[in-house]
């Protein structure tokens, strides 16, 4: 099957005169796991804002299933509802217990009931190894346990795709590994997923492609292994030896 | 009339009492309906503040919003850069020479405490909107909330916490300041207290009384207030839940004070004050 379920299609992104993203053009199958690599400021996070909708883009269009979700009929809530994101900061609601989290999204935009909005939260908190904890509010956690409980939130939307910007830069080095085995769970579940990373290892090991940001284009985009052993692109190259001589990877 | 200071007392107590525990009545019901109110006028003008129009976007929303928020600000301005005791006499006595309308002095009291209680509470509220991080509100929106649900059930509540020192703040400055609606005949504490001085020419004890309830009228509520922000922000600890699979004997157990998660709690909690 080749329809694709998400096309981002000649985007660009201006904030002001700063041009941010040029012609971006790419598209995400079922199942992909794309792990989007790049130095600071190449605008990764701002693709995935794109996608997600937190930014307008300036130009070019962003198809999910065929539709553009860009037009002013097309629902922009419900689209977010089923390409979830999950962040950097983990965003989870301060006012809000770890299963209130989960929660709030089944019964209020999914609009189950309370009884089965609790049975889909729990299940998605015990996949993530947080079920011990429904009860602790955000400030109660570590950085770890708050990025897999905000994992669980995204995951209890039922999402087609969910996106990761950066989900372990602000963790330590222990906790980063909790939160990559999920992930990597959920890649053998099948689960589509856009993973912003600086984790190389991730990227070479789940990923099935590995796209390569710079100065606001994509340079490169490939499977793993051609990304990572045998890269045409001059930046590329540059990027990833500068990475290998930083960690050994 | 006795002549110790402490007979004094016991004697306005005893002739008075009832007409103090009035006056006092009076003065908390103004306080605390006009303190509601003046919030949620301080919540509606706070909200209209913070709705996010773009030009761009939709120009006839933003020009609407502008226009409302001009007006919206004239009304804070001028009730928080005029004294009280002036906008008492102006609202009473204006506006029946004005408008011709012919205002209970008991619907002026309300009124004019609480829509200055609102023009404080609107600055608040907007403020208190405004510091809710932004992340909270991607968050919300990443899973589909759409601006209306995200402010019910995300930034309001955030935004209501961190401003309940200030409602707190305003409840007790309206139970001192009703004391200026005494200009326009309310018989409210002070009114009272004035009155009773003036018959038994005691008014450096019935002045002692008077503050002795202001200070138990004000003290009990900010004790009050303050057990309400504790209950707001929940346990300070939670209970570990056990999944079936691990344990068949309880559902939850309690995991004690001195636990790192306690300390971790008590740490922020501290910060916030
Ligand atoms: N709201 C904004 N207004 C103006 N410029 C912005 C804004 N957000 C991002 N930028 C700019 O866009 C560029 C790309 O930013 P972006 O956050 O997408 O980079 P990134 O690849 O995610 O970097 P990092 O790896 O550090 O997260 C940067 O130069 C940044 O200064
Ligand atoms: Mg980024």
């Amino acid at each position: 099957m080749d329809r694709h379920i998400l096309e981002v299609v000649h985007l660009s992104k201006n904030f002001g005169t700063n041009v941010v993203l040029k012609d971006i053009d790419f598209s995400v199958n079922q199942g992909d796991v794309i792990c989007i690599i790049g130095s600071s400021g190449s605008g990764k996070s701002t693709l995935l804002r794109c996608i997600n909708l937190l930014e307008d883009p300036t130009s070019g269009d962003i198809k999910y299933k065929q539709k553009s979700i860009l037009g002013s009929r097309f629902s922009q809530s419900a689209y977010r509802s089923k390409v979830g994101m999950v962040f950097q900061g983990f965003n989870l609601f301060n006012n809000m217990t770890v299963i209130e989290n989960c929660m709030v999204g089944v019964t209020k935009i999914s609009k189950k009931n309370k009884d089965e909005a609790r049975k889909i939260s729990e299940y998605y908190l015990n996949k993530v190894g947080m079920l011990p904890y429904i009860n602790a509010k955000p400030h109660q956690l570590s950085g770890g346990q708050k990025q897999r409980a905000a994992i669980a939130r995204a995951l209890s939307m039922n999402p087609d795709v969910l996106l990761f910007d950066e989900p372990t830069s602000a963790l330590d080095p222990q906790m980063v590994q909790e939160v990559l085995t999920v992930m990597r769970n959920l890649a053998k579940d099948g689960l589509t997923m856009i993973v912003v990373t600086h984790e190389m290892a991730f990227a070479r090991d789940v990923s099935n492609r590995v796209v390569f940001m710079s100065n606001g284009i994509i340079c490169e985009d490939g499977t793993p292994d051609a990304i990572f052993k045998h890269p045409k692109n001059q930046r590329t190259r540059e990027f990833l030896e500068r990475f290998r001589s930083d960690t050994n990877l | 009339m006795p002549t110790s200071f402490g007979e004094r007392i016991i004697y306005i107590l005893e002739r008075y009492g009832m007409s103090f525990l009035r006056g006092a009545g009076v003065t908390m019901a103004i306080a605390l309906v006009s303190t509601f109110i003046g919030c949620i006028i301080g919540f509606l003008v706070g909200i209209v503040q913070t709705i996010p129009a773009e030009r761009s976007k939709n120009p006839v929303r933003w020009f609407f919003l502008g226009v409302i928020r001009i007006i919206l600000n004239i009304y804070v301005e001028v009730f928080r850069g005029t004294p009280m005791m002036a906008q008492a006499m102006f609202i009473y006595f204006g506006s029946a020479a004005l408008f011709g309308i012919n205002m209970s002095m008991w619907f002026a009291a309300f009124f004019i405490v609480s829509i200055n209680t609102g023009a404080y509470m609107a600055e608040t509220v907007r403020g208190g909107i405004l510091s809710v991080d932004i992340g909270q509100t991607e968050g919300a929106k990443a899973i589909g909330m759409t601006h209306f649900q995200t402010m019910i059930n995300v930034v309001f509540p955030q935004a209501l916490r961190n401003i309940m020192p200030q409602i707190g703040n305003n409840l007790i400055i309206n139970i001192k300041d009703t004391c200026v609606l005494s200009i326009i005949g309310t018989v409210e504490l002070f009114y009272t207290t004035k009155g009773i001085a003036g018959a038994l020419y005691t008014y450096f004890e019935a002045f002692a009384v008077a503050m002795g309830i202001y200070f138990v009228l004000t003290f009990t509520c900010s004790r009050l207030l303050r057990l309400w922000e504790d209950k707001m922000d929940g346990p300070a600890n939670y209970d570990l839940a056990t999944t079936d699979t691990l344990t068949h004997t309880s559902g939850l157990y309690s995991i004690g004070k001195k636990n790192i998660v306690g300390n971790l709690n008590k740490d922020s909690r501290d910060g916030g004050r």
